[in-house]
């Protein structure tokens, strides 16, 4: 599986992002640049990093979203090519148009960063079909916008397209109905403000976020 | 020419910051605020053609996100 990894000025999660992604795929990602207008040839996978992009500058993610390269990662999802984005790659999405609602300040203002325990509420997706159908999991979390809002319209239309990925089970930052990560209407996008590749390995604390990348690669080999 | 864009979250999304904003009134002894909201002000230096719909296509492309905020554009004539 080719895959690659978008860096914005700012990202700081590409690394952990593209060690886990040569671990699961025994390839190195290619790395991109936010001012290439396009992917590699043949890109099969798509990861927008965590981090800061641009300072967090007007709102969280919505420079990143304007910048070449994501009307490269918009023709590539599309065409059906998976795209993850994790955490600030959560707000670029929402950003960029390519997930609905917006990512908000946490609710208690403050950041938030420790382990939380999630719920798989689907798991038969491209990004999940390695986890138990409400399987109970554990990510870390560490961001200070992941208050998941949306009209009450969108909410009720991503329950019932069972586009609700991941739910928080405690409160973690007044998420809307704790929705912790969120599918696109084909399916191929993911957006989650926790961190798969940050339980990736034993010296991780937990192991977790490993089934996601590996799940992944089953159903794209497929 | 000047124009201001006021940005401002929709009536019911909830804003911590002015929550946070309230508390601290308070605590500073300030009485009767009944309610704070935190928005932004974006100033822009425009030339001499840019028209109300350009700056409308500014506001809705990137400087409002209209899935939580609204905007109002001012335009200031050039003392």
């Amino acid at each position: 599986m080719k895959t690659a990894v978008i860096v914005f000025p700012g990202s700081n999660c590409d690394r952990d992002l593209a060690v886990a992604l040569e671990q699961a795929t025994g390839r190195k990602p290619a790395m991109v640049w936010h001012k290439e207008a396009e992917l590699p040839e043949g890109t099969d996978f798509v990861g927008i990093p965590g981090g800061f992009s641009y300072g967090d500058y007007l709102r969280s993610g919505a420079m990143a979203a304007r910048s070449p390269v994501m009307r490269a990662v918009k023709d590539a999802a599309e065409r059906g090519v998976p795209v993850i984005g994790i955490c600030n790659g959560f707000q670029v999405l929402t950003e960029a148009g390519l997930l609905p609602g917006a990512l908000m300040r946490n609710a208690g203002l403050s950041f938030v960063c420790r382990e939380v325990p999630l719920r798989v509420e689907n798991s038969q997706s491209l990004f999940t079909s390695a986890y138990d159908a409400s399987e109970e999991i554990l990510f870390p979390v560490a961001h200070h916008d992941g208050n998941y809002q949306a009209d009450d319209a969108t909410l009720d239309r991503l329950e019932s397209e069972g586009r609700v990925a991941f739910r928080y089970l405690d409160q973690v930052n007044g998420s809307a109905r704790n929705i912790a990560g969120i599918l696109n209407d084909a399916g191929n996008v993911l957006g989650l403000m926790p961190h798969p590749e940050r339980a990736f390995e034993p010296a991780h604390g937990g192991t977790d976020g490993r089934r996601l990348f590996e799940g992944l690669l089953e159903t794209v080999a497929a | 020419m000047k124009a201001r864009v006021f940005i401002t979250l929709k009536s019911g999304v909830l804003d911590p910051q002015g929550k946070a904003i309230h508390h601290a009134l308070e605590g500073l002894g300030f009485q009767g605020v009944n309610d704070v909201r935190a928005g932004k002000l974006i100033e822009l230096d425009l030339g001499d053609g840019t028209s109300d719909s350009d700056i409308e296509d500014m506001c809705r492309k990137l400087l409002a996100n209209t899935v939580i905020e609204n905007f109002r554009i001012e335009r200031l004539e050039t003392a």
